[in-house]
């Protein structure tokens, strides 16, 4: 296992990139530590498996460095670089049984045969498969021949990380979760640092102890899942995370507070109002509240979930959803009111401090 | 939407059937008619019963026949199957070459088979073709019209440069399904090239190899006219293959009956070969 150090990686799929609309990669500076789960979140053709494929050495970063442990491994071929990756579709080896699967990569590194015997017996019972064994790999269903493609990594008990390339996209509903939380099993036993690319939130969410956000070939916030969910970076990473996402609401900053249309909102702390900047709120559904104080809505849907309402509603012409109860009733004149704790300010769509803003007024 | 079960619908099949049985079944009825009579001018037919096929089956000039021809077949599958993998393998995956490669082994295939008998007679004659009159220049001694060994040189060396190509692409074909990540995943788990091959190339190919095979096969035991534009079956039987032979019998000799006997014959192990290959693939899919 290792730490994995990105050193403003850039990288280009064309020969000779200009500006930085070239880059698929614009500039990635982060540190994967030893042991950590990270998954890497973002919409499709973001930069998230360019990302991994660097990592895993079979791109090379038009510029930057990778480190694992301090070491320089940027010329590295992926053979030499002792790392696991799991992709998309279950990559098996159809003539080979399951078990030669599994011994695949470490013959190939030239380990001993008693020593290849036991690690594989060991990884067949993590993985599940210990009573298909000797079963050839080509009729097995495809989570089962996903495991198989996990299992070859996990059996080189050596690994510097294992990286993960959307690895549920091929498997049923009722098995993501059931690997999922394999996943997440073997990861508290082993400890592996583990990097896992998804574009699904939810597998992200219950998945990493942290979560990289990407958007455009650029990382526009890591966090927990709950910095993630409470305080989002970027009014992107509020519309991706959360379903439905945080409501974004263009607004007037002065000494008070925001104000939407002639309603004022009472802030944590001063926001220092910058002129030229795109001033906006983002709440998120669950912080929406409605009842009989607050700004007038208009009422355009409700949905129902089945535990919970999500309501549709426009204030100020301005679209709002929020998320009540199963049993709340919406009043006859709906009124609109935000949690405090749920209000983040946004200036050219980046998340303002209200404290930060006060240090910075006061200097 | 419910089936509902209407018989004249068979009679939608019946067109297909009309032109099977005409290009077909007829014909194929008419050799079996002559394979039980003893044919004369004036239409005069005597009935023979199995006569002919004890004497085909007997006889030391068809076995002489069906040596060669599995001799031939057995040589060039040989060869044009491992040379067919080895160029697709060394064919580039992407890029402006990928066509100029996929035209330049189409080639032979488009070239009618009397043209391509004809090129290597040519090609091959002793005293101003290339080949025969650089062999003969290196010191080789080399008279395709003579000796049998080079006219079998000839015309093994002429199929496979007529032929290969089939297999090149139908190997490539087979290579460009596979998916990047396969390699990937080999480069990750350490692989070497040879396992790359043994464990993901040809496990992938092993459909389109069987299709490869089951053409090359039939195609090359029904080999006729090559071999009868470069050679006719000489020098003396020495290139004479079943089909040339069943020519000879028919044309040459005017045994209709023999020729008749001859052709259910080698229809029918065309027919077991086919269906041997046929139940090979489909177990291979059943796995």
């Amino acid at each position: 296992m290792a730490r994995i150090d990105l050193n403003n990686i850039r990288h280009a799929y064309m020969p000779n990139p200009v500006s930085d609309d070239d880059f698929a990669l614009k500039r990635v500076h982060h540190t994967f530590d030893d042991g950590g789960a990270y998954a890497l979140l973002g919409p499709s053709g973001c930069g998230k498996t360019t990302l991994l494929n660097i990592i895993s050495g079979l791109l090379r970063p038009t510029e930057g460095d990778i480190l694992f442990d301090g070491h320089k491994v940027t010329d590295l071929s992926t053979e030499d670089r002792n790392i696991a990756q799991v992709f998309q579709f279950p990559v098996v080896y159809d003539t080979m049984t399951v078990y030669q699967n599994l011994a695949f990569p470490l013959r190939n590194r030239g380990v001993a045969s008693n020593e290849i015997e036991r690690r594989v017996r060991e990884t067949l019972e993590m993985i599940d498969l210990a009573d298909r064994a000797d079963q050839k790999a080509k009729g097995l269903t495809a989570d089962d021949k996903q495991k198989i493609a996990l299992g070859r990594g996990l059996v080189r008990s050596d690994v510097s990380a294992i990286l993960f390339d959307e690895p549920l996209t091929v498997i049923d509903p009722h098995m993501k979760w059931v690997l999922r939380s394999q996943l997440k099993e073997l990861h508290r036993r082993f400890a592996f640092t583990m990097v896992y690319v998804t574009h699904d939130q939810t597998e992200a969410l219950t998945f990493a102890d942290q979560v990289v956000v990407m958007n455009e070939g650029e990382i526009v916030q890591i966090g927990t899942p709950e910095e993630l969910f409470e305080r989002p970076n970027h009014t992107f990473v509020g519309y991706f995370i959360g379903s439905p996402g945080m409501n974004v609401l263009p607004v007037r900053i002065d000494g008070q507070g925001a104000h939407i249309g002639s309603h004022a909102i009472s802030l944590a702390g001063p926001i220092a109002a910058d002129r030229a900047a795109r001033m906006e709120l983002g709440v998120r559904p669950e912080y929406v509240r409605i009842g009989n104080k607050g700004i007038p809505a208009q009422i355009a849907r409700v949905e129902d979930t089945g535990r919970r309402k999500i309501v549709h509603a426009t204030i100020e012409g301005q679209p709002i959803a929020a998320i009540v109860a199963e049993d709340t009733a919406i009043p006859a004149e709906p009124h609109i009111s935000f949690d405090p704790a749920g209000i983040n300010i946004y200036a050219n769509s980046w998340r303002v401090d209200p404290a930060a803003a006060r240090q910075g007024g006061a200097a | 939407m419910t089936k509902t079960w209407n018989n004249r619908a068979w009679f939608l099949v019946l067109p297909v059937l009309l032109l099977v049985a005409f290009n077909a079944i007829i014909p194929l009825m008419t050799v079996v008619n002559y394979s039980v009579q003893e044919t004369f001018g004036n239409n005069l037919f005597f009935f023979e019963g199995v006569k002919w096929y004890e004497d085909v089956l007997t006889s030391d000039r068809f076995h002489a026949s069906l040596f060669r021809q599995f001799l031939f077949t057995g040589i060039i599958l040989l060869i044009e199957v491992p040379l067919g993998v080895a160029i697709a393998l060394t064919m580039p995956r992407s890029g402006p070459w990928v066509s100029v490669c996929l035209v330049l082994m189409a080639l032979p295939l488009l070239i009618p088979w009397n043209v391509v008998g004809a090129m290597w007679n040519i090609m091959a004659l002793p005293d101003i073709g290339l080949l025969g009159y650089g062999l003969n220049a290196l010191g080789i001694p080399y008279n395709f019209t003579r000796q049998p060994i080079s006219a079998w040189f000839t015309v093994v060396l002429m199929d496979v440069w007529h032929w290969t190509s089939l297999v090149v692409l139908l190997a490539y074909a087979g290579l460009r399904s596979i998916p990047e990540a396969y390699y990937q995943a080999a480069k990750i788990d350490g692989a070497s090239r040879w396992s790359v091959f043994r464990y993901i190339q040809l496990p992938k190919m092993n459909r389109v190899l069987t299709i490869a095979v089951l053409l090359r096969f039939m195609d090359s035991f029904m080999i006729y006219t090559e071999p009868f534009v470069l050679t006719g079956g000489g020098p003396g039987n020495a290139t004479t293959f079943l089909s040339i032979d069943l020519v000879k019998a028919a044309l040459g000799e005017f045994n209709l009956g023999i020729a008749a006997a001859m052709s259910i014959i080698y229809f029918l192990m065309t027919l077991l070969v086919s269906w041997i290959f046929y139940t090979l693939m489909t177990r291979g899919e059943d796995q």
